[in-house]
């Protein structure tokens, strides 16, 4: 057949089907949060109070942001379990620096480097070890978690300076870690959207071996994106540890695993090649608004992890569904 | 004689698009049907319903004298029909005998596996299909795809299959491998079973079957005796139209050497070989399946970076260790598996299509959206790809359309040098004529391409010279003066005798 009798393009599709087709997950996530809020809200007004809803935001914009992390490594096809332990570590170094006499300044971007420095050493061992970075960031996780243990002997850091709490600022009467959760959720987004080093994480996720024969530098770029993801990390260890005046030598139980939920609950798919970091972080809202929904409607919250659980299989479900559906269009 | 099976008036629908329209189909004890049609004909969904995995909408199927809405696994089975299929479904850790008796493992009276009784039959059951070469008590995976293909038809006729339906099985297989799996096929057919045989192979068809059923979009074209019908009024009937010349290949305009290889090694899958390409020349590379064929490409564009040797491009010397070094120098590879190394099927046509050639629609660091709608766009329309447009996702595509995606890839990086790998496995009749009128047009504007077939009419319809090469190593180069299956296929086996020989 030649290009002469080949069908024309069908008519370009609406925008709307567009928009659908490529944030799906997206808009279902903001949809079920704008749900809940309207339910919700109607059993118990208090829950649309303005403090109501920063507190939402805020208290898990840390994990909204560790989150877009996370998505670029899920999306390049890899896997990090050891982001918890490391935000913890990263928060006693960034409180300690703060009150041992260290500009404030110094104790916000030290975990940022520090960071991307450990998540360097995992990316080689990733890219050029041959390692899949399940076992790098399980073997990570250990490290971390019993050095740090041994190191603080579980001492809580006291006595912050005040200005140290970064995340009790407000601009506008919004909390400041709701500014940076929007500030860097809009800029990956742009970047893995628009940037060629964005589309070659995609590429390397949805086909190693194919990305190799285009050309991509694949190890370089397996480093480069741990590293993000370190830096990142630090940025969301900032917003987590300057909450309040103390830092506790542990952080919330499971951290990682409500990180990698969110970015599969966002629609990244675990098989990598696939999702975006606005996903992810309106799924960690989803999840805070859901944890502050059951209080106001009087449901234990400890029933909020089975309720996670649950959507994860769902999330899970209707990915492979789409996926099988896809092949068969594909097969026939 | 009763059919086998008998499918009436069958339709079948997938997410609102029908796949197969009223179709008609049937199989008779010892006859060899087979089942023609492009890509997305509906082929494999019409096997898959006999098979069991898929349930028809519509129409009634017949096993026997039975009369059937749809056929189970179960059914299946219990009707003697057995499936080879083109991905085998073998245990690779597990031995031939193990795997040809998987599930249906003889038992000794204390309901233990009989091991004895099962490689003793498993022995039988492949001498009976001229394997006597083919040792029980090893592992599946260490064997070639040829073999594992035996042991997959011997699985079938372990289970004591009537019908035995073949999904392309001579794809992936050497020329000598095939002849043999012919020979396997006639002797299935004088035991009676009733073989449904899937290929875009023609020559195989008119060499096989006994009767020969075209579908087109789903619908029956029609079925015919094979004495009643020819190779060109098949095609005729696959493609709705006729196609004018299998091998369009315009006068060649052979200029300067482009590229110089020199003792080029690659560990022993490579070993020391030289040749050139001239700019406008379509240099073919032939051989059986292990002679180096590919392994060779994937030296030349820094997969698998030489151990010794040197690469000359316009006289100059280079050094290719990684594919982007290739791909800078003008160098392109269409692989050999589309799914493996070449597409990203997630991904849409225009991310698939912009991916080797970021660096040009690139500002900065932000990707050109415009541009690469663009250049998707061009593409569709020069390549004759079929599809809804630049965004839809590869892995939607049928696999000559993805065939095409990956070409367009390659073009856009606007390759010196063309390495194509099998371009036409697995693709229809139509698709690949249009793939070698591409390629012939390419070459015309002056560019060298190095085109890797396993099927002897392509190596001999499309190249100027033929590179014949066996055990990593270059046998002999053929004009196209003198290229024909005879010098062709000798020099591919009298390599083999000399070096058994020796």
């Amino acid at each position: 057949m030649t290009a002469e009798d080949a069908p024309p393009f069908r008519a370009r599709r609406s925008g709307l089907a567009r928009l659908f087709s490529a944030y799906g997950q997206e808009i279902v996530i903001a949809c079920a949060i704008l749900v809940l809020f309207a339910v919700v809200s109607t059993i118990n007004p208090r829950f649309l109070g303005a403090n109501n809803l920063n507190t939402i935001v805020s208290g898990n914009a840390y994990i909204a942001v560790a989150a877009i992390g996370m998505s670029m490594i899920i999306i390049t096809g890899h896997i990090d379990v050891s982001v918890g332990a490391l935000i913890g570590v990263l928060a006693t170094i960034s409180g300690t620096l703060a009150v041992s006499g260290y500009p404030i300044w110094f104790a916000w971007i030290a975990p940022v480097f520090v960071g991307m420095a450990v998540n360097a050493v995992v990316g080689v061992l990733v890219a050029y070890g041959r390692i899949p970075s399940i076992v790098v960031t399980l073997g990570m996780l250990s490290i971390l978690r019993g050095g740090l243990v041994s190191v603080t002997g579980g001492a809580w850091i006291n006595n912050l300076p005040p200005e140290y709490q970064l995340a009790q600022q407000r601009l506008f009467d919004i909390p400041a870690p709701v500014w940076f959760m929007i500030l860097f959720t809009v800029l990956a987004a742009l970047w893995m959207r628009h940037s060629a080093f964005g589309r070659s994480l995609y590429a390397i996720g949805g086909n190693a071996e194919a990305a190799r024969a285009a050309g991509i530098p694949i190890e370089r770029r397996t480093v480069q994106v741990f590293m993000i993801h370190g830096a990142i990390a630090g940025l969301a260890t900032v917003l987590f540890a300057t909450q309040l005046k103390i830092i506790q030598s542990t952080v919330p139980p499971n951290l990682e695993l409500t990180i990698i939920t969110a970015s599969v609950i966002g629609g990244v798919s675990i098989l990598g090649g696939t999702g975006t970091v606005i996903g992810s972080t309106l799924a960690a809202i989803l999840f805070s608004t859901i944890g502050a929904a059951m209080i106001f409607i009087n449901v234990s919250p400890y029933w909020l992890r089975a309720v996670i659980g649950l959507l994860i299989l769902i999330t899970v479900l209707v990915d492979m569904a789409r996926r099988n559906r896809e092949m068969r269009m594909a097969r026939r | 004689m009763t059919a086998l099976v008998k499918l009436e008036g069958l339709s079948k629908s997938f997410a609102g698009i029908r796949v197969l329209k009223d179709v008609d189909f049937d199989v008779q004890p010892g006859e060899v049907h087979a089942l023609l049609g492009e890509n997305g004909a509906g082929k494999s969904t019409l096997i898959k319903i006999i098979a069991g995995v898929h349930a028809p909408d519509g129409g009634v199927i017949r096993i026997g004298n039975e009369e059937l809405k749809a056929i189970t696994p179960h059914e299946a089975a219990k009707g003697g029909i057995a499936t080879v299929y083109q991905e085998l479904l073998l245990f690779p850790e597990l031995t031939v005998a193990e795997n040809v008796f998987l599930g249906h493992a003889p038992k000794t009276r204390l309901r233990t596996l009989d091991w004895s009784q099962m490689r003793r039959r498993a022995r039988q059951l492949l001498d009976s299909l001229d394997s006597p070469d083919l040792d029980v008590d090893v592992k599946v995976g260490t064997l070639s795809v040829a073999n594992r293909q035996r042991v997959e038809i011997a699985k079938a006729l372990s289970q004591d299959a009537k019908v035995l339906i073949m999904d392309e099985p001579t794809a992936a297989l050497a020329d000598a491998d095939v002849r043999r799996l012919m020979t396997v096929i006639k002797r299935l057919r004088e035991r009676g079973v009733g073989i449904i045989y899937v290929s875009h192979k023609l020559p195989e068809i008119f060499e096989l079957a006994d009767r020969v059923t075209v579908l087109r979009d789903g619908a029956l074209i029609g079925t015919r005796a094979i004495g009643d019908v020819t190779e060109q009024s098949l095609v005729a009937m696959m493609v709705g139209r006729e196609i004018g010349q299998l091998f369009p290949k315009p006068e060649p305009q052979v200029g300067e050497t482009l590229l110089k290889v020199s003792n080029l090694s690659f560990g022993d899958r490579v070993r020391d070989i030289s040749f050139e390409l001239k700019r406008g020349e379509i240099l073919g590379v032939a051989g059986l399946v292990g002679s180096g064929r590919t392994e060779l490409a994937l030296t030349i564009f820094g997969i698998t970076p030489a151990t010794s040797g040197t690469i000359e491009i316009e006289g100059r010397a280079v050094t290719i260790s990684t594919p982007k070094q290739a791909r800078n120098l003008g160098i392109a590879y269409v692989p050999e598996d589309r799914g493996l190394q070449g597409l990203v099927k997630p991904m849409t046509i225009g991310q698939n299509i912009s991916m080797a050639a970021l660096h040009r629609i690139t500002n900065g660091i932000f990707i050109n959206f415009k541009a690469e709608a663009q250049r998707a766009a061009d593409a569709i329309s020069q390549l004759g790809i079929r599809a809804r447009g630049p965004e839809q996702v590869v892995g939607q595509l049928s696999g000559g359309n993805q065939q095409k995606v990956v070409l367009g890839k390659w073009l856009e990086t606007e390759p010196r040098i063309l390495i194509m790998d099998e371009p036409t496995r697995g693709i229809d009749v139509g698709a690949k004529a249009e793939i070698h009128a591409l390629m012939g047009r390419l070459a015309q504007k002056g560019m060298a391409i190095l085109m890797i077939s396993s099927e002897l009419p392509e190596v001999l319809g499309m190249s100027d010279r033929v590179l014949v090469l066996h055990g990593g190593r270059l046998v002999t180069t053929i004009d196209r003066a003198h290229a024909n299956p005879e010098s062709v296929g000798a020099a591919m086996t009298r390599a083999t005798l000399a070096q058994e020989a020796a």
